[in-house]
């Protein structure tokens, strides 16, 4: 394997976990629901995702106790925004500061145990195709969802007609509650799907980027991948494109670090996100598409007049 | 016409004592209503009358209290409008719920039973708006579309679900007369085909034109059920508002003095890709003249408002002047200080802060040109709550704003209350320019007659008036000369005696008279 096949095989694990949580929120977002709680639903996921890798043996059953931990943890945000109609940025701030101790305390007797890694499935044939066949065809189940995830969530939304439903509760609430459409019910779905998103995207982590558990060890990626969704004007496509992006970035950045470029290390560690931002601000100068692809209603809260 | 469809099969909807409570307030009161097979009824009344409410309920959106629905002479509980739909009621809201981020045929396929293709709704939706006269392209995105054709959307929308009574709230409120006369054409061809339409209005003439019978309500209450034709505007005013409304004289007003507020070739770009650009907009306001600028909603006076009032800054300081001092790049406080006056369209949380009181907001909007609300003039910005409280009083009792409490918070006034206060928060100071935008736009027929009253008599006293309004009864009214903004243009300034409504019509279709029809220049 050579030194560029390996350079891109992380830049690919280094990019899933942010762009599987980039996809939630997208999904939570485009309903009008602005979750901020990301950070924390993802920390949750890889907390339970390694103890039940632990306890069990399985990874698979951990990346299914990553996915219910997260969707648990967003249905707690859910009921708080949706049925109490607390703010949303309050609650979501919250979220993440809650998921940061409870992960801490789950996790605490786990620290620094050697993890199972998450094995890889190799198809046959397809992966003896050269570079690609390494990439794309000999890795772990959660690249696999994610693939399936971006294609999936594209299909949802702009082809079938719950994905129409949920893009007109997030554009104009009350006109979709005029029109019939459950608006509480939708975002309860979508609220849960991006906590699901965040709990895979948090057992990424800690099954297959570092085997192991360590506390706060999602270092800002929920952050990341909140910007994400804002700067991908809620396109799923543009959103693949920045995730990967910020991938290639912060591995090259820490190839630039071990050769020792004569660039201030702190600065270089900025790069990652200065240089997301960056491109998908230029991306995002459109500003007619842009607002046709913000959702209007994000943040408002919906109160039922009856 | 429709006693022959009552002998046949009696009504097709009924309402029987029908009551909603919000709290203890009554927003309907025991109505009694019936919509024939075939017949075009009129549900008249004054904004806050209940119209929106009752139909809400029959669309099921509000549960009912108490009452009964009665439906092809059944007893129905409408739970929700796909329930609605399902018994064949089709509504078109008068605040569109269109979804503007999605596409015409998108809006359409979400009040679909599900199992269409998009392709195929499209398909029907294009076909049956060219049957009805009212053409739409469905893959047009409806942020990009005007007033009319979102309007269109909405029609056809309900006429897709095949109903056998469509709901109208306020469907001409914004159309152009032009645009108005098809959709009466559409009306009779739905009346033609058996259907029933409930159409929700408070334009006496338009109801009287198209209407076969009338209810009308008033605070919550039926206050009678009558043949539009055999009454006279004045009569059926009478039932609306329970009194006879003052009548607004213009006269005396035309005497030209000096020219207070001028723009020269004012232009401004748009501020959002939604917005309206401005072109070359030049007017002239002399002092004892009331300047109406008509136009239908979303033609850019928002945006010339901003230009004058100083929100948003001219391209340079000559452009927009005031009292002949020059002022396109000053800020509102620096033209508040050379004496005008500003009132924006949006009374919460533009012209007004809903949650503070009357005096707050009397602070808030003199903070910089009354020193007298302060301490020692000011400097320390420490407020004179009596001198304030005595101010907003008398401002109050000046309009005849009719409030609970001394000083209560402003949203807690009725819409009409709330407007004439702000607009004798402005006339209060003697403003020598004052410019309005909508000065009545949601407000019962007294408090209407009583805000343009004022308007005509400041201007008597030799202060230039700006009105910007959609409302031609009200350009009538109080105008000395008329202008038509279109597409961000202003037409040429008329004396309001040399301008007909159908001339009006013509200008506020982009079309200076030029051509019989105002639609093409709305299509392109």
């Amino acid at each position: 394997m050579g030194i560029f096949e390996a350079i891109l095989l992380t830049v690919i694990t280094a990019a899933t976990p942010v762009v599987i949580a980039a996809l939630g929120e997208l999904v939570t977002e485009r309903s009008g629901v602005l979750n901020l709680g990301v950070e924390g639903m993802m920390v949750m996921g890889a907390a339970c995702a390694f103890v039940a890798t632990q306890v069990t043996g399985s990874p698979y059953i951990g990346i299914l106790a990553g996915i219910a931990s997260g969707a648990l943890f967003s249905l707690l945000f859910g009921f708080l925004t949706l049925s109490l109609v607390a703010n949303q940025v309050a609650t979501g701030l919250a979220m993440t500061i809650l998921g940061l101790g409870v992960s801490g305390m789950i996790g605490e007797a786990y620290v620094g145990q050697p993890g199972i890694k998450l094995p890889q499935i190799v198809f046959p044939l397809l992966a003896d195709i050269p570079v690609l066949g390494r990439l794309l065809f000999q890795q772990d189940l959660i690249f696999y969802l994610s693939i399936a995830l971006v294609v999936g969530v594209q299909w949802f939304l702009f082809r079938s007609r719950a994905g129409l439903k949920l893009r007109s509760v997030g554009d104009s609430h009350s006109s979709a509650h005029a029109l019939g459409i459950n608006v509480i019910r939708t975002r309860y779905l979508a609220v849960m799907f991006g906590g699901a998103c965040a709990g895979l995207a948090g057992a990424q982590l800690s099954l297959v980027y570092t085997p192991q558990w360590v506390e706060n060890m999602t270092a800002g990626r929920g952050w990341i991948a909140l910007a994400l969704v804002v700067f991908a004007s809620w396109r799923p496509w543009r959103l693949v494109a920045g995730g990967y992006l910020f991938g290639a970035v912060s591995i090259s950045q820490l190839h630039a670090q071990a050769f020792g470029i004569g660039i201030p290390s702190q600065f270089l560690s900025a790069l990652p996100y200065l240089a997301t931002i960056a491109v998908l601000i230029l991306i995002s100068h459109n500003r007619r598409t842009t607002l046709i692809n913000t959702p209007a209603a994000l943040g408002k809260p919906f109160v039922p007049d009856r | 016409m429709s006693a022959e469809g009552e002998t046949a099969n009696g009504p097709l909807l009924a309402v029987g004592r029908l009551t909603k409570l919000f709290g203890t307030f009554a927003a309907c009161k025991s109505i009694d209503l019936d919509i024939r097979p075939g017949e075009i009824h009129a549900l008249l009344g004054e904004n806050g009358a209940g119209k929106s409410t009752l139909v809400k309920m029959l669309f099921g959106v509000l549960a009912p209290t108490s009452g009964e629905i009665l439906w092809q002479g059944r007893p129905v509980r409408i739970a929700s409008p796909s329930a609605a739909r399902r018994l064949g009621i089709g509504m078109v809201f008068q605040h569109f719920s269109l979804f503007e981020a999605l596409t015409v045929a998108e809006n359409i396929a979400l009040s679909m039973e599900p199992g269409h293709s998009l392709a195929k709704i499209a398909a029907q939706a294009s076909a049956l708006s060219y049957a009805y006269g009212l053409p739409l392209d469905p893959n047009a995105h409806v942020a990009d579309l005007s007033v009319g054709e979102r309007q269109r959307i909405e029609i056809v929308r309900a006429l897709l679900q095949n109903p056998k009574l469509i709901i109208l709230d306020e469907p001409t409120s914004v159309l152009t007369p032009q645009e108005a006369d098809r959709l009466f054409e559409t009306l009779a061809k739905l009346k033609a085909e058996g259907r029933s339409v409930l159409y929700i209005s408070h334009r006496l003439e338009e109801v009287q034109r198209i209407c076969d019978r009338a209810t009308v309500l008033r605070h919550g209450v039926v206050t009678g059920t009558c043949d539009p034709r055999q009454e006279t505007p004045a009569s059926l005013a009478r039932m609306m508002v329970g009194s006879d409304v003052a009548h607004v004289s213009a006269e005396g007003t035309n005497a030209k003095g000096a020219i207070k507020l001028e723009t020269r070739h004012l232009s401004a770009p748009a501020r959002t890709p939604f917005a309206v650009s401005l072109k070359d907009i030049s007017l002239k306001v002399h002092a004892g003249e009331v300047l109406a600028i008509a136009g239908v909603a979303g033609n850019g006076q928002g945006e010339l408002f901003d230009a004058l009032s100083g929100e948003c800054q001219a391209p340079g300081d000559d452009v927009i002047r005031i009292a002949d001092k020059p002022v396109g790049t000053r800020g509102i406080n620096a033209r508040r200080l050379m004496g005008a006056g500003f009132v924006p369209e949006e009374r919460h949380g533009h012209a007004a802060v809903s949650a503070l009181s009357l005096s707050d907001n009397l602070v808030l909007a003199r903070s910089q040109s009354d020193r007298r609300a302060f301490l020692g003039g000011g400097f320390l910005g420490i407020i004179r709550q009596d001198a304030v409280k005595m101010a907003a009083k008398r401002i109050a009792a000046a309009m005849d704003v009719r409030k609970s409490g001394d000083n209560p918070p402003a949203g807690s006034l009725s819409g009409g209350n709330l407007q004439k206060f702000i607009v004798g928060r402005e006339l209060d100071r003697q403003p020598t320019v004052l410019v309005v935008n909508q000065p009545t736009w949601g407000v019962d027929a007294g408090a209407a007659s009583r805000i343009r009253q004022a308007l005509v008599d400041l201007a008597k006293s030799g202060s230039a008036v700006l009105v910007i309004s959609q409302d031609l009864d009200e350009i009538f009214e109080v105008a000395t000369e008329i202008a038509v903004i279109s597409e961000g243009r202003l037409s040429d300034i008329y004396p309001a005696g040399e301008l007909s409504r159908e001339k009006i019509g013509l200008l506020m279709g982009g079309m200076p008279g030029k051509s019989e029809t105002a639609e093409t220049a709305h299509a392109h």
